[in-house]
Order: C-alpha cells, then sequence, then structure tokens
C-alpha cells in the first residue's frame, strides 16, 4: 500500500501527458500564437470537445462504475451554463448600457440602470423586470458557486428521492429522462425568467474585455478546458481506485449484496450521482461560453441519451474509454455534419453524409452494443493483455457481471 | 358641397315634415330624396333609406334590392329612376321600377347608374331584414336573423316583433323569439319588458346572451368627497387587490381632484432642460445620480416656480384617504342592473359546469390517445419487461404507412380501412425483425437494450427524415370524421376524438381478450413468469417473445394511425410521445393492463385539469405534470396498480 496513487494507476499519468501534450500542439499552432494553422473557430470546437470529454467522465462515473444509467446529465451541464450565461449577460448588458447612459447629461439612478438592462436582456420575451432568478447575476463569485450548487443541490434533492425509494435500473433513467425534458419545457416558457426558447446569448464576449481578440480568448477557454479535463480525471481516478471504487463497482454488479454486507448503497449512489452533477456542470460552464449560446434546446432527453451513446462507444467502465469515446464520436459528428465528408455516389444514389450520418450512427451504436460491450477501450485490452476470465458464453455485460454464466441464462 | 347642402335640407325637411303616406308612391319618395340617393353618402343617405323602410309599400323591398344590387339607373334629364339592360351599343332599355313596364331608350350618356358604396349598400341590407324576416323563402329569413344577430340595432325591435307571429316554421320561429330577447335586453325602453327580457335569459348558455347581458353591467369608478349617487356597484377601498393607491391616486388626477404627480422621468426631464453650468439648483449634475437627491433639486426648482410642484408620498395618501371610491353602473336603474347581475350569475354557474364536463371530456379524449400510445408499450415493456425506446418511432411508422396508404388509395375512408392492418402488419414485421436480430441477445441486460433500442430510434427517425422529408404530411380523415358532437354551446367533443376514444376501449377489449382467452396469451404469460418451466411444458419461448413483441409493436402502428388523423405527420411524431407513454406505464404500473389504463387517465386528465388552471401554457402544464409524477413515483414506486407475489418478479 505504499505505492504512490500513480504508480497505482499509471494510465493516469499517461493520459495527462498525452493531454498535455495535446494542449501544447493545438496552443502553439493556434492563431493565438500568429502560427494560425489551427483557425480560431477550430480551436473552440477542440476546447468544446474537451469539455464533452468532462462530462464523459462524469457519465463514465456514474454509469459505468456505479452502474446508473442517467439520462438526466446533460440537464446538470446545461444549467451549469445558464449559471456562467447570466454574469456573462448581465455583466456585458451592464458595461454597454452604463456607457450608454453616461452620455445623458444627469447621471443615471442605481433603478434606471437596472432598468435599462432589464430592456435589453428581456426585450425579446416582452418584460423589461429583471426576475428574481438574475438577483446575483451582477457578481461572479456568487455565480461561479450558483455553476457548482444549483445542479449539485438538484441532484441532491432528486437523487434523494430516487434513490430512497429504491427506484433502480430503467426506471431510474425513465425518471431521471423525465426530469431533463420537464426542466427543458420549464426553461422554454417565457415566465422563466430566462429568456424561453431565445436563450442566453453573446456569451462567447467576455465583459470588460473587448479588446482581446477572439482568436486568444479561444485559447484561454482552451486551456481552462483541458485542465478541468485533467483535475477531472485524476479526480475520477481517484475516486474509483481506492476502496470506494470498490464499494461502487459491487453496487453496480449487484445492489442487494452490497447492501447486505452493511454499506449504506444509497448514501454512495447519491454520493457519486451529485459529484457527477457537479462536474457535468463544471464541463457546461466551461462549453457554452465557447459555443456562445445557450438555449433549452441543448436539453433535451436526446442529448443525454447521446451521451450515453459515446461513454458506451468509447468503452464504460475504464476512464479513458469515455474520453475517448466523447472525443471521437462528437469529433466525427462535427466533421460529418458540417458537410466535409465526402458524398459516396452509388450511382442510383448518392449517400450525402449530412443525411447519413445519424443512421449510420444509430445502427454503429447497435452494433458496438451487440458485439463490442467493452467499446473502443477494449481494444487497449489487447495491447495490455487484459482479459476477462473465459466463461465459455456469451458476454456478459456489468449488470450481470457478478451471476455465474448459469445463473446469468436465465 | 353645394350638394352636401342641399342633401342636408331635404333630409331636414323629410324629418319636419308630417308623412302623408296615404298620398305618397314609390316614386314619389324616390323623387323627393333623389339628391340623397344620387349622391350615395353614407352620412346622408339615412332618411332616404327609412323613407323607404318605413313607407309602407310593398314595393318597396323591390326597389331597396333593386338599389343595392346597383341596377337603379337615372336620366339626367328629369332625375326620373328606372332599372336598365343594355339593347346594342352605347343605347339602353328602360323599364319602370316597379312595374318593370318598358319606358323607352336612352343613350348611356344621358344615364346615370347609381352605385351605392358599402357603406350605404349595408345601410339599405339593414333596412331590408325587416322585410327579409317576413320573406317566403326560408333560407332569406335564415340570413336575416344571422344579418341582425351580427349588427343588432335598436330599429330591429319592432320589426322582429311584427315578424314572429306569422312564422311558420318552428325553428326559426323560437330563433326569432330568442333575438326578440336579445334586442329586448339591450334597446328595450319599457324597463318592466326590459327585465323581463333579462330574466327570461336565465341558464342561457349562448356567448350572444352574455354579450348582450355584460354590456348593461358596464361601469365606471368615480371619486367623490361625500357620498356618491347614481346605482353604485361597490364601494372601492384604496389598496384593494384591483384597486392600487396609485391607481386612487391617478382616478382624483382624471377626475380632477388632485394635482398630477411628476413622474421619474419627468423629473430627470426637467432637470435636464435646467441646468445651468453644470448644475441643477445648486446641486452640481454628477450628484444627481439618486432618487433623493434629485427629488431635492427638483423642489428647489419647484420653489422658484420653474415646474409644477412635486407631490409627496405623504400628501398623496393624505389626498386618497379624504375621498371614497365607488364603481358605478352606466345604467342609472338598479332594477335593471340587479336582474342583469342575477341573470349573469346563473348563467357562469351553468357554465362553469358545463366547462367542467367539457374538461372532462378532453381529458378523458387525451387520456385515450396515451392510453393508444401506451397500450404497445404495455405489453413490450409491462409484460416482456424489454424498453424499447424505437417505440415512438414504430408509431411514426404507422402514421407513415397511412400516409404512403392514401397516396395510392385517394378515398379516404377505405384509405383508413385499409391503413389500419397496413399499419399493423409494417411495425409487427419491423417489431419481430428487432426482436430477432438486437434484443434477443440483451435479454439479461436492460440498459443495454434500452440503448441499443435507442440507437434503432435515431436510425429510423432519421432514415423517415431522409425518406418523407422535414415538413409535416397530410393524413386527412374521412369527411364523416370530421366537425363536432354539440351539446350545447360549450360543451363539444369532436368525431375523431370519439372514434380514438372507441378506438382505445377496442384495444383495452382486444388486448384482455388475447391475453386471457386465447392460446397465445397463456403462453405468453407462461413464458413471462417462468421461461424455463414454460419451455418444459412445451412452449417455445423464443417464439412467443417474437410474436409478443410483434404483437406490441404492431399495436403501436395503429395507435400511430390514429394520432396521424390529428396531429401532423412528421419523423418527429413519436418521440413527441414516447416519455409519456413511458410515464404512463410506469404510473400505472408495470405488468398490468388496468395500471396502463388507471396510468393514461391519471396523465391524461391531471395535464387538462393543470391546463385549466393555467390555460395560456401547455408547456408549463407539462412541466408541473412531470414534476407531479416524479413525486407520486416516490410514494407508489411500483405504480397504482402493483403487482404482489411472485408475478412482481425481480
Amino acid at each position: 500500500m505504499n505505492k504512490s496513487f500513480f504508480a497505482r494507476n499509471p494510465s493516469v499519468l499517461i493520459f495527462i501527458a498525452c493531454l498535455a501534450l495535446f494542449t501544447l500542439t493545438v496552443s502553439v499552432l493556434a492563431d493565438g500564437f500568429g502560427a494560425g494553422v489551427i483557425s480560431t473557430s477550430f480551436v473552440k470546437t477542440l476546447g468544446k470537445t474537451l469539455c464533452l470529454c468532462l462530462i464523459a467522465i462524469a457519465m463514465d462515473l456514474v454509469w459505468g462504475y456505479c452502474g446508473i444509467l442517467s439520462l438526466g446529465h446533460f440537464a446538470f451541464f446545461g444549467l451549469g451554463g445558464y449559471m456562467i450565461g447570466m454574469w456573462l449577460m448581465y455583466a456585458r448588458t451592464e458595461l454597454i448600457v452604463a456607457n450608454s447612459l453616461a452620455e445623458a447629461e444627469i447621471p443615471p439612478t442605481a433603478q434606471e440602470i437596472s432598468d435599462a438592462i432589464g430592456n435589453q436582456i428581456f426585450g425579446v420575451v416582452g418584460g423589461s423586470d429583471i426576475p428574481l432568478i438574475w438577483s446575483f447575476a451582477d457578481s461572479l463569485t456568487i455565480q461561479l458557486a450558483f455553476v457548482v450548487l444549483v445542479p449539485g443541490l438538484l441532484a441532491l434533492v432528486f437523487g434523494w428521492l430516487a434513490f430512497r425509494s429504491r427506484v433502480t435500473g430503467v426506471y431510474l433513467s425513465i425518471l431521471t429522462q423525465a426530469m431533463t425534458l420537464a426542466l427543458s419545457l420549464y426553461l422554454f416558457q417565457n415566465e422563466s425568467g430566462l429568456r424561453g426558447n431565445n436563450g442566453l446569448s453573446g456569451l462567447q464576449n467576455l465583459p470588460g474585455l473587448d479588446d482581446v481578440p477572439q482568436s486568444t480568448v479561444s485559447l484561454w477557454f482552451f486551456w481552462a478546458s483541458a485542465l478541468a479535463l485533467g483535475l477531472g480525471y485524476m479526480l475520477a481516478a481517484w475516486v474509483v481506485s481506492g476502496k470506494f471504487g470498490s464499494v461502487i463497482r459491487g453496487i453496480r454488479d449487484d445492489e442487494a449484496r452490497v447492501r447486505f454486507l452493511g454499506y449504506s448503497v444509497e448514501g454512495y449512489k447519491l454520493f457519486v450521482f451529485t459529484l457527477t452533477a457537479v462536474i457535468a456542470a463544471i464541463a457546461g460552464a466551461l462549453y457554452y461560453p465557447q459555443a456562445g449560446i445557450i438555449n433549452p434546446g441543448e436539453m433535451a432527453p436526446i442529448a443525454s441519451i447521446y451521451l450515453a451513446v459515446w461513454v458506451a462507444i468509447g468503452g464504460r467502465g475504464r476512464l479513458y474509454g469515455a474520453v475517448i469515446g466523447a472525443a471521437l464520436v462528437s469529433l466525427l459528428s462535427t466533421w460529418f455534419t458540417g458537410g466535409q465528408a465526402p458524398d459516396i455516389p452509388l450511382g442510383f444514389y448518392t449517400i450525402q453524409w449530412v443525411d447519413w450520418w445519424l443512421v449510420l450512427l444509430g445502427f454503429s451504436f447497435v452494433a458496438v452494443t451487440l458485439f463490442a460491450p467493452r467499446g473502443i477501450g477494449g481494444l487497449f485490452d489487447l495491447y495490455t493483455g487484459r482479459h476477462a476470465p473465459n466463461r465459455h458464453g456469451a458476454d456478459l455485460g456489468p449488470d450481470m457481471g457478478s451471476l455465474r454464466e448459469k445463473e446469468a441464462d436465465e | 358641397m353645394k350638394n352636401i347642402f342641399l342633401a342636408l335640407f331635404v333630409a331636414l325637411l323629410m324629418t319636419i315634415s308630417p308623412k302623408s303616406s296615404q298620398a305618397e308612391t314609390i316614386q314619389d319618395i324616390l323623387n323627393t330624396h333623389e339628391a340623397a340617393i344620387a349622391k350615395g353618402s353614407r352620412k346622408t343617405i339615412e332618411p332616404a333609406i327609412a323613407a323607404l323602410r318605413d313607407s309602407g309599400l310593398p314595393e318597396a323591398q323591390k326597389i331597396l334590392e333593386i338599389w343595392q344590387a346597383k341596377e337603379l339607373w337615372q336620366r339626367k334629364a328629369d332625375k326620373a329612376f328606372f332599372t336598365a339592360e343594355k339593347d346594342s351599343g352605347s343605347t339602353y332599355n328602360l323599364f319602370d321600377v316597379v312595374t318593370g313596364a318598358a319606358e323607352g331608350q336612352a343613350d348611356k350618356k344621358e344615364l346615370k347608374q347609381i352605385k351605392p358604396n358599402s357603406g350605404v349598400r349595408g345601410l339599405i341590407g339593414a333596412a331590408l331584414v325587416q322585410f327579409q324576416l317576413l320573406d317566403a323563402d326560408i333560407d332569406k329569413r335564415r340570413e336575416a336573423l344571422v344579418a341582425i344577430g351580427r349588427d343588432p340595432n335598436a330599429s330591429h325591435l319592432p320589426a322582429l316583433r311584427g315578424a314572429i307571429d306569422g312564422e311558420p316554421d318552428p325553428q326559426i320561429k323560437a330563433e326569432k323569439i330568442r333575438l326578440e330577447r336579445l334586442l329586448s335586453v339591450q334597446y328595450e325602453t319599457d324597463t318592466e319588458a326590459r327585465i323581463t327580457a333579462i330574466q327570461s335569459l336565465k341558464g342561457d348558455l349562448g356567448v350572444d346572451a352574455r354579450a348582450a347581458l355584460n354590456p348593461l353591467l358596464a361601469t365606471k369608478r368615480i371619486a367623490v368627497l361625500g357620498e356618491a349617487e347614481g346605482n353604485i356597484a361597490r364601494e372601492l377601498e384604496p389598496g384593494d387587490d384591483d384597486f392600487s393607491q396609485n391607481e386612487a391616486y391617478a382616478l382624483l388626477v382624471n377626475s380632477g381632484l388632485a394635482q398630477p404627480v411628476p413622474s421619474s422621468d419627468d423629473i430627470r426631464n426637467a432637470l435636464a432642460a435646467n441646468i445651468d453650468q453644470g448644475s441643477v439648483a445648486g446641486i452640481p449634475t454628477a450628484q444627481l445620480s439618486n432618487e433623493e437627491t434629485r427629488l431635492k433639486a427638483y423642489n428647489t426648482l419647484a420653489e422658484n416656480g420653474i415646474v409644477p410642484p412635486a407631490i409627496s408620498a405623504a400628501e398623496q395618501r393624505a389626498l386618497v384617504a379624504a375621498h371614497k371610491y365607488f364603481e358605478v353602473y352606466d345604467i342609472a336603474d338598479s332594477r335593471i342592473t340587479d336582474a342583469a347581475q342575477d341573470t349573469l350569475d346563473s348563467i357562469e354557474l351553468k357554465v362553469g359546469m358545463s366547462q367542467a364536463i367539457d374538461l372532462g371530456l378532453d381529458g378523458l379524449s387525451l387520456a385515450s390517445i396515451y392510453f393508444l400510445a401506451a397500450i404497445g408499450l404495455a405489453i413490450t415493456f409491462g409484460v416482456m419487461g424489454v424498453i424499447n425506446m424505437a417505440h415512438g418511432e414504430f408509431i411514426m411508422m404507422g402514421a407513415y404507412t397511412g400516409y404512403v396508404v392514401q397516396q395510392i388509395i385517394p378515398d379516404y375512408t377505405l384509405s383508413i380501412i385499409v391503413a389500419l392492418p397496413a399499419a399493423f402488419a409494417v411495425t409487427f414485421a419491423a417489431g419481430v425483425a428487432m426482436e430477432r436480430l438486437v434484443i434477443r441477445f440483451l435479454y439479461n441486460r436492460p440498459l443495454e437494450t434500452l440503448l441499443a433500442t435507442f440507437g434503432i430510434s435515431v436510425a429510423l427517425q432519421q432514415l423517415a427524415k431522409n425518406i418523407f422529408g422535414t415538413q409535416a404530411r397530410p393524413l386527412t380523415s374521412p369527411a364523416w370524421l370530421d366537425g363536432a358532437l354539440t351539446f350545447n354551446d360549450v360543451v363539444s367533443i369532436s368525431y375523431i376524438r370519439i372514434a380514438i376514444f372507441v378506438l382505445a376501449l377496442v384495444f383495452l377489449v382486444l388486448f384482455l381478450f388475447i391475453m386471457k382467452r386465447t392460446r397465445l396469451g397463456l403462453e405468453v404469460r407462461a413464458v413471462t413468469q417462468n421461461p424455463r418451466m414454460a419451455s418444459s411444458m412445451g412452449i417455445n419461448p423464443d417464439r412467443i417473445n417474437m410474436l409478443t413483441f410483434g404483437l406490441g409493436s404492431g399495436i403501436a402502428g395503429i395507435a400511430g394511425v390514429a394520432i396521424g388523423l390529428f396531429a401532423k405527420v412528421t419523423s418527429e411524431l413519436g418521440s413527441d410521445y414516447i416519455v409519456q407513454s413511458f410515464m404512463t406505464v410506469v404510473v400505472g404500473g408495470v405488468g398490468n393492463i388496468w395500471g396502463t389504463l388507471a396510468g393514461a387517465a391519471m396523465i391524461g386528465g391531471l395535464q387538462k385539469g393543470i391546463e385549466w388552471m393555467n390555460p395560456s401554457n401547455t408547456l408549463a402544464a407539462q412541466t408541473y405534470m412531470i414534476v407531479f409524477i416524479i413525486i407520486f413515483i416516490q410514494f407508489r414506486p411500483k405504480g397504482i396498480i402493483a403487482l404482489k407475489g411472485r408475478a412482481a418478479g425481480d
């Protein structure tokens, strides 16, 4: 037990090294440093991809390790984005309004400034009053705290309710999906105070930093995303490496047995659920300033299911698998839907990938589930020689992994 | 200008001079009003129309109709009126307006066609109503009633009363009586008769009845120092929910009892207008960034008489407190307003009850839609325990099948009859294929079933988009399903919804029959409970699973046709229902069809109920409903009807 954490988990060091190398390469080649090989928009795409890798790690933690197939983590991701977006939008509007009012002969009162801000932000939804939930939008510190607190609290309450009443398996998945749907429907209303389906926009502009070009800002966010991903990976690796990790894997494989061993299953699950929600929210808070706009459509239940798709394709139950899956699928998706992929002429019909990419993704996902439950990460097993015990039969997924073959066949 | 004066003069003459209708002929009247008729201005035409209408001459109606149809011509030479018909070239044959006898010919240049504008034609139409009410043609009479109802007028009242007794058709007679009451409510001058008319409307659900009664209760707010006069509806207390202090003060200002308070905008503008070398009233402008300093500067200005004085909040309150505020009816007679209030109350009560029934019907129809969408899931998820995220896409496939069938068979009735089994066949095949190729490998891994079927759902949705495009495709219902079953003015339900309700019932019975009365149902239940025992009894579990899954998918296809009839068919059709369908099954209780029924009833009823409380916002209704369901599952995790004992599985 006297080996250090890194010595026990060499994959963490390899991952951090790869990430550092990648960050360095992109930085040197980016517009911001003058090399100009990588355009600003592509730096943003890469930065966003890093954020998606981070939320994939969260998903892997909660699903791959703890066995809770949550279809709601993109809701936390979006909530984090909304929290930081509120500050970005409010602070920037405040500056603009203050500038325009400063030209008047009589200096504006605090009330007049807040009225003008309200008009600017909520004019599109036909209001001018600043809703109560924006009370702290002028403070970066409080909104940053909200990035962690609001999704964390929501996950805590929801998780407590769900786990307390022993909702498990697919029921829990459907319940989390319902929660996501409710949240996105709620945000779609103008009355929610978050600008309805318009969402928050102009988030790529940092308040007070109008002089800094986007090429530089994009690099800042890229570095921040890379840092967050590195820290998130280490945290996740640390969580799953010790005794705690063994317990949550035990919960995944057979909840009842872990409970009979005297562990508080609900507590463990709640901790993992909340922790991953917070990680997801942080990823969202870094993602949306790079995307520039956030609206409730981003939080639709389907986004969370795609998250599960990434993790499954990358390989559940191993952190680097989640990262590989998220990066690969989201970049491929950008490539295919962006119209860059070459069309395939079949003579009678030309396959345009913009239209057919989702069909390919859907079916390849079915294929991965059926034939390669370990995902892309399974390829690493070939190299390291890590083999599952030969069970002389069909591969058993994590859910039935603890059963003997005969039991599992039933 | 000259013409107008002339017309006015003629009009004046008409009103002053007593009518000598006995001696008058229609030509006399036309001659008297010749100028006004020829001019055709809405402002001056009324006396001419009135004279024709009230003349009591049998020809009057015909003249008015000719006039309205722009068939009246005037000879410029002697200003006489004719009807005319083109003969040849520019020559016209002239006929007497009444008898139709030929009156010789004239060149077009000598004639002037009277072309009343739409305003004048409207006035003529209103005058004609009186004649039309007594017309021999039943359709004309009906039209006349509609015309009066659309634009009621005090002058219609006597005409209407005169037309009731002679009415042969009982239905139209009833309509006439009702319309007469509505008009009496509004225009009757005799108070007793008016009150009787008002009271006779008790419990009348028609929108027009409420529209006639509501103006009687129009109020205005007044502020007085002492006691109020007039027909008082109620006294207002400043600070009430609907009468704030500010409103009270604004009322005082409007009544001339108080000075207007300068708004903060006014104050700022006044200050900006009085800047003197960087300061206002001795206060530097830089300090004017809060309300108190601004008010101080403004008060200084007011003391100097430059601006009207600001009125402090305390003064405002004192002024408001010194007065009394009332809502006063526009109609002075309290007997009329009381009767109207009484009648309206009784109507509101009845409307409320009808709305509750209507809401119940709406909820029922929504519940049957959810039930129809969920019944397939109740089989695949409830009985087999297979999560099929592509269930929504099976619904969509059914709807598209219906659309394709309609492209081939143009007759809507026939195409629906063909589409239902076709949709079942298509989705049954798709379901069986999916079960054989994907799901049977994943029976022990429910979470992965969820994901794999989700992959299929994404692919199917995109395939539908590629084939049918993104725009919505219509699935037209046959004509006999158009329209609605109307019970009264408030309660109605469209036939499509009734058909869906019936379809839902049929499927409930079908499901129960298959499960409880057929060999297949027996084997399905056996395989669900214990597959190994079932197979040792000679049942082939693979075959049963395949058929069960196909059956559930097939029912989804039929639900798709039904849903497509009232919703547009798009590739997203299924995903709109998938979460609700799962909710229905989970809330109701997995593995029990009655549970699904209860779940659908609860979700449909709940959604309509919440919508009723907050009618502007269906999104909010869905949000609150889902939150409610999440909380509900806390208390009954196994659903409304939970399986007990061994059947519960786990």
